[in-house]
């Protein structure tokens, strides 16, 4: 073996800089996800910035020089730090966020036919003092709407590079990588003095004052914050910091006090002079066609926000969509259920000799994977449409056209598309719900959505409604009593989400009203690309952070159904109809049946003795006043991965096998026939409906709980939920089993 | 004092001032709806709130109860 020298061993030939990181920001609608995307490609490591709701969004990729780790911070109109984005963007900018390296380059993205306010934050962050790059996107689209910028002039007064993308064509991709490098290495320019000198001494006086009485160096991006954000966290900070408390804000509101004097009053003087700054800057590089030059996209607007045509197609829309999340998704999700699945558990039969391990993988570990996959057909299906709606521009159009009525709710128009959506199934919904930048307002929807009466209710709903509620119908047929209570089922969760949004935002999140101020971007065709990449993130994020949870919820109720009963004898019989259905003869039929019948028994025998049936056992006390034997209870807890597993197991406690459905005649004659020990039957009409309104209600939805986890950064909120609608849905069951049993009697 | 919430569809106005220091109106100020920036009401939602405004060459959506808080002159050159 060679020895080689130790100078040779040691890998210090690596240029120090050759590993950065660079920090991509900008204003909403950009094309800024788009721009990170192609930079990056797919996956992104997406994840929240700890314990706060702000997503995180890593990235990286190699060039010739080394790695680039690419931050990509939420899009964002300004660094005031009053929302927790911004506090969150000017941490990382500044280095001060613990698990985010250094940033070298902040690469700004820009909306080419948006320049004046989206140069707003460049004035901003033009004073943190780092290289930076100005990134001009859908420079293709400014092209096609007549508009032309000077881009040497625009660098030059600027003091940036500037460069022109257009990333949902991945235009311009490979310039910007290397001018990133060359931004990296390069000395960064000083600062524009956007404003007054009396403003700038102020500026220094405190930034020096600061320095000497806290003995630390402060950034003068952040003495400027001081002084502009009137009653901001950052100086009550301070405050405690010095002898004696409270000095900042009282040099604060001196300087603010002087400044005023001088006509610069904050918090006016920020937004006047630096938008008057940009103008200056603008003046002759800058050509927009004709204002009264009516575009393209001013005529799509004329209809979809018109009073009448706007709300039809929108109406429309939304149909469509409902209708693509629902039918549309079912046959991939029999697919799964049905095809998948029972690929699968055959295959594992083949394999496996029936015995515990058996039953861990086929009714644990295949049943939780499909648990996890099921959800995606409607994930996939809605994010498609968000991310067409998106990036044609309708989406902001969606909000504007409802938020009268979502106001109503005390919500915003953002929220509705969530809410609809979670009609389908809450998961999806909930994750929708990340288009609404308002922290209550997002809260509050995610909060509710639950409530909706989700696809997964149908199967309960529909067993207790064909078993119990009489076909009477009346006006020709035309309004059926089980098709009312059908609907009553579904109206219930929306009638309760109400006063429930209203009481949230009184004592869980009170506050003003959130402003409703939204762009709405010009139409346009949107991109293959764009849609794709917002499909991906989003399954990919499900499957990754919420799937694992979901998973593993659904191998502890396997165990708590399965322990401590002795399966030896089950495993026996099932090897021997193993053994007899392999043969090809049709004698053994009746010896078929009875080992069957003995097989169905033995189940149900063992789900009673088993922890599961245990705990239906030792709540019956609580569930009796809703009118519920230990049975019932055994399937409420069972059903708490998702709601329609009280179907399979009602079905193996009455000894049918867990493979009936909501349409199976025998489990409608077995819980028909269900009595208690003195008699009189288990389901009567009260009963059918409190199950009903039990349902509508809870929260038995292991997948929701950890969406919600995954969402809001925090085992508070799901706990919450859950405690919430349990309390909420037993009550309600209560009521509906106490009035219903005094009417009929 | 005429306010954005009060002009008709298609009319053209300056702002004049933005009304209150709190966040809401820092927003608004932020989005461009500063001092003598001239904007247009280009259109409103099915039930006539929110509005639709054209400011600083972009479209920007608010509620009237917003709007109400940006005080408005008619420009100065009426012919």
């Amino acid at each position: 073996m060679l020895s080689t020298p130790a100078a040779l061993d040691n890998p210090a030939t690596k240029d120090p800089g050759a590993n950065i990181t660079i920090a991509l920001v900008g204003n909403p609608n950009t094309g800024k996800s788009t721009f990170f995307s192609a930079l990056c490609g797919i996956p992104a490591r997406v994840g929240n910035y700890p314990g706060v709701t702000v997503e995180k969004k890593l990235g990286k990729y190699t060039d010739a020089q080394g790695q680039v780790t690419v931050v990509d911070l939420p899009g964002t109109y300004s660094l005031s730090a009053r929302t927790l984005d911004e506090m969150v963007s000017v941490d990382v900018l500044l280095g001060r966020q613990e698990d985010v390296p250094n940033v070298d380059v902040i690469v700004v993205i820009i909306d080419a036919t948006n320049l004046e306010r989206n140069l707003y934050l460049f004035t901003q962050l033009r004073q943190l003092g780092k290289p930076m790059l100005v990134v001009l996107n859908m420079w293709d689209r400014m092209q096609s709407v007549g508009r032309a910028i000077d881009v040497d002039q625009l660098s030059q007064r600027l003091g940036t590079r500037v460069l022109t993308t257009a990333a949902s064509r991945r235009q311009g991709i490979d310039a910007a990588r290397i001018a990133i490098r060359e931004v990296a290495q390069a000395n960064c320019s000083q600062p524009p003095n956007i404003f007054s000198e009396l403003f700038q001494s102020e500026v220094k006086t405190l930034g020096e004052w600061l320095t000497s009485t806290l003995s630390e160096d402060i950034a003068p991006f952040l003495v400027e914050r001081l002084i502009f954000d009137v009653g901001c966290a950052h100086a009550s900070q301070l405050d405690k910091r010095v002898r004696p408390n409270g000095q900042v804000t009282t040099r604060l509101q001196e300087i603010r006090e002087r400044l005023a004097a001088a006509n610069q009053r904050i918090p006016a003087l920020e937004t006047r002079e630096r938008y008057r700054w940009i103008r200056s800057q603008l003046v002759g590089i800058t050509t927009v066609p004709d204002e009264q030059v009516r575009t393209l996209s001013d005529r799509i607007d004329n209809v979809l926000t018109h009073r009448i045509w706007g709300f039809i197609t929108f109406a429309l829309i939304m149909f469509a969509i409902f209708q693509a999340i629902t039918t549309g998704t079912v046959w991939a999700m029999d697919w799964i259920n049905e095809n998948l699945q029972a690929w699968m558990i055959s295959t594992v039969e083949t394999l496996l000799a029936p015995g515990s391990l058996r039953s861990l993988v086929n009714d644990g570990i295949i049943a939780g994977v499909g648990s996890v996959i099921i959800f995606l057909p409607q994930i996939l299906m809605l994010f498609f449409f968000i991310g067409l709606l998106e990036d044609c521009g309708y989406m902001a159009r969606a909000a504007f056209v409802m938020d009268k009525l979502m106001t109503r709710l005390g919500l915003s128009g953002k929220s509705f598309l969530p809410l609809m959506s979670s009609f389908a199934c809450a998961v999806p919904g909930i994750m929708a719900t990340r288009v609404i930048e308002e922290r209550r307002d997002r809260m509050v929807t995610i909060l509710i959505a639950p409530l909706m009466s989700c696809s997964a209710r149908l199967p309960v709903y529909v067993l207790m409604v064909t078993t119990f509620v009489p076909p009477v119908s009346w006006l020709g047929g035309w309004v059926g009593l089980q098709g009312s209570v059908l609907f009553l089922m579904h109206v219930v969760g929306l009638a309760i989400a109400v006063p429930v949004a209203w009481l949230l935002k009184k004592f869980l999140f009170p506050g003003d009203v959130p402003p409703f101020v939204m762009e709405l971007p010009s139409y346009k065709l949107p991109s293959a690309r764009v849609v794709f990449y917002r499909v991906w993130e989003r399954a990919e994020a499900f499957l990754t952070r919420a799937g694992s949870l979901i998973f593993c919820t659904a191998i502890l109720v396997w165990a708590a159904g399965y322990f401590p009963g002795d399966h030896a004898q089950l495993d026996e019989i099932n090897h021997q109809l193993e053994a007899l259905t392999a043969e090809p003869n049709g004698q053994t039929s009746p010896q078929i049946e009875a080992l069957e019948n003995r097989r169905r028994t033995l189940s149900a025998d063992l789900i009673e003795q088993s922890f599961l049936g245990r705990a239906g056992h030792q709540i019956e006390p609580l569930v009796r006043p809703l009118g519920w034997d230990w049975k019932i209870g055994v399937g409420v807890i069972a059903s708490f991965p998702a709601r329609e597993v009280i179907i399979a197991t009602l079905g193996t406690i009455y000894s049918l096998g867990g493979d009936v459905d909501a349409e199976n005649e025998s489990l409608h004659a077995a819980i028909t026939r269900s009595h208690w020990p003195d008699g009189r039957p288990v389901y009567t009409l009260p009963v059918a409906l409190s199950i009903m309104v039990f349902f509508a209600l809870c929260a038995q939805c292991a997948a929701t709980l950890m969406v919600i986890k995954r969402e809001t950064n925090s085992w508070r909120w799901p706990v919450f939920t859950f405690v919430y609608m349990t309390t909420l849905a037993y009550l309600a069951a209560f009521l509906t089993y106490q009035v219903g049993t005094m009417i009929l009697s | 004092m005429l306010t954005l919430a009060d002009i008709s569809i298609g009319q053209t106005v300056t702002v004049q001032d933005v009304t209150g220091d709190d966040p809401i109106a820092i927003r608004l100020m932020e989005m461009g709806l500063t001092e003598g920036e001239s904007i247009r009401l280009i259109g409103a939602a099915p039930f006539g709130d929110p509005i639709e405004i054209s400011v600083r060459g972009y479209k920007l959506s608010l509620r009237k109860i917003e709007a109400s808080r940006i005080c408005v002159a008619p420009p100065a050159s009426t012919h």
